[in-house]
């Protein structure tokens, strides 16, 4: 090892010899610890304040109302809810991972961090591990929110199902994180990277699973290209099972659900790969 | 004499030009400068000269298009390099919705510095700058002076062998001027390698043992105040950088245009 890097490392201790697995065990640390101040500016901020206590009364005051003596209104009111924190954890996740990169290189707090040992990529996983992790607790209080208002009007918890909703949710907020902070990197506002996020979040959710039928219909080359398509966008409407929950028919096969996790894991990493390249390549002044 | 701290080799930063016409433009043209452990060296300079586009080289913000730059013998292309070093930026902003004790927590995680010695370290720093008092207030609520002194204390939360500091009292009055120049010379007396630029030059001359004077990316002159001050038979630093980057008061080309006229 190079004698003037192994008196840079662990300046604190001063170790002669860098101990193997430095080098994970640093980019764990930088990475955690950029992801702390996420968490820390989501909780001083008051979106996700608004978008519970939103969320929170639209679905007290639906359920405090009896519509018709119907006993499957509950139904409704679950549908309302699951809605509802779809639609804020969306907010959640896309407004605060677009917000991140572009905030940090306009109020300059890119600079000082980047002095220190940390690299590029570590601060871009470190800014996905925040906002993932910031999401995935906002959604904790959702789901446990909702899990409180449907037992108590349906006297019963179906606690499988609706941990698989939450861990389905999660990990597909994850891949659309991974996508703000990708089109962060590519559109310099961040307010047009929250609309172009959330125009193809949504696109994904409402007609990804339609693009193959829609590609049937069309002429070369546009058939190819919309084929092409439907193989290469991450298939968002697969992690949605608002409907298992709904209607209580039950948890999937454990391991689907599995699967659906490493699907996710894998479009997150290739788009979080993607943004990495980009960073690396991004002039600083 | 001791190996450099910190040492530029034919170091070049070339970039693509706004200007019509012109392909690329040199902002740092074969630059040479090595600064030794213990010193304080001054980088001058006018605006655009150069000095903060060879400070972003050294921080592995930019990279050079030829030469290279070393801290501690390791290239600055390594994020390894910057283990050692503490940095302020020209204009100081930090996370607004954390403390300055929070800010200063967060650094010193990156350079995994064990808890009990960071709580230590964030004391002390936070006695040095003076801003012990106010550790735990939201920095949004900060002065600018303030703001300057949570830069200083995050660029020594590492206590760094080398301090970079980018213009350290642009925008301060004259108070918090006197402070962060007092910071410097208690840190020069701990022996701490300061390398600073600065448009403040009575500053410069008070503090710094050495000085580098770049002009358009190219350094114009380098070695110790007094030594530049007899060399070029000045006064002070003010009139050896004036005389070194060529620039006569506007009186002087007024007189000259009006001689030239009369002519």
């Amino acid at each position: 090892m190079n004698p003037a890097i192994s008196s840079l490392v662990w300046p604190w201790r001063r170790r002669p010899e860098q101990p193997a697995g430095l080098h994970l065990l640093t980019a764990l640390n930088n990475i955690h610890a950029v992801g702390g101040v996420v968490i820390r500016e989501l909780y001083r901020r008051k979106d996700f304040y608004v978008l519970f206590v939103l969320t929170a009364l639209i679905t007290l005051v639906m359920g405090s109302v009896n519509f018709f003596n119907e006993d499957r209104i509950v139904r409704y009111l679950k549908e309302l809810c699951l809605f509802l924190i779809w639609v804020s954890g969306l907010v959640i996740a896309v407004t605060t991972a677009a917000r991140q990169i572009p905030a940090e290189r306009e109020h300059r707090t890119l600079f000082p961090l980047l002095a220190k040992p940390v690299t590029r990529a570590q601060v871009l996983l470190g800014k996905f591990w925040g906002c993932w992790l910031a999401t995935g607790l906002a959604l904790v209080v959702f789901y446990v929110f909702f899990g409180v208002v449907s037992g108590l009007r349906e006297r019963q918890l179906p606690l499988d199902s609706y941990w698989q909703a939450l861990t389905l949710h999660w990990f597909m907020l994850g891949v659309v994180c991974a996508l703000a902070l990708l089109g962060s990197l590519v559109f310099a506002a961040p307010s047009s990277t929250n609309t172009i996020t959330l125009v193809v979040v949504t696109g994904i959710l409402l007609l990804g699973r339609h693009l193959n039928k829609v590609a049937l219909s069309l002429p070369e080359p546009w058939q190819t290209v919309v084929y092409g398509l439907y193989f290469v966008i991450p298939h968002l409407e697969l992690f949605d099972v608002r409907d298992l929950v709904v209607h209580n028919w039950g948890a999937i096969p454990w391991g689907i659900w599995l699967a659906a996790l490493g699907y996710a894991t894998v479009y997150a990493a290739l788009l979080l790969g993607a943004a990495c390249w980009l960073f690396r390549r991004k002039t600083l002044n | 004499m001791a190996e450099p701290i910190l040492r530029i080799e034919n170091l070049r930063v070339e970039y693509r030009s706004k200007d019509l016409g012109q392909r690329t433009k040199v902002a740092v043209r074969d630059l040479n400068l090595s600064v030794y452990p213990g010193e304080v060296v001054g980088f001058l300079g006018p605006n655009g000269a150069g000095k903060t586009t060879t400070m972003n080289v050294l921080l592995g913000f930019l990279p050079p298009t030829a030469g290279d730059a070393f801290l501690f013998g390791v290239s600055v292309r390594r994020p390894i390099a910057r283990q050692r070093i503490g940095y302020l930026p020209e204009l100081t902003y930090y996370y607004k919705f954390l403390t300055a004790e929070e800010l200063l927590r967060f650094y010193g995680k990156i350079f995994r510095i064990p808890a009990r010695q960071l709580a230590q370290r964030i004391d002390w720093v936070l006695n040095l700058v003076e801003l012990e008092p106010v550790r735990r207030r939201l920095i949004k609520t900060y002065s600018k002076g303030m703001q300057q002194r949570v830069g200083l204390a995050q660029a020594l939360i590492n206590d760094p062998d080398l301090l970079i500091l980018d213009e350290p009292t642009s925008g301060l009055d004259p108070i918090g001027r006197m402070k962060v120049r007092h910071i410097i010379q208690q840190l020069k007396r701990q022996g701490k390698t300061v390398f600073f630029s600065s448009h403040e030059l009575g500053e410069v001359e008070t503090v710094c043992d050495r000085v580098a004077i770049l002009q358009a990316g190219e350094l114009k002159a380098e070695g110790r105040v007094t030594d530049l001050v007899q060399q070029h038979q000045c006064a002070n630093l003010e009139q050896v950088f004036l005389k070194i980057i060529g620039y006569h008061e506007p009186s002087d080309q007024l007189t000259g245009m009006a001689v030239a006229q009369a002519a």
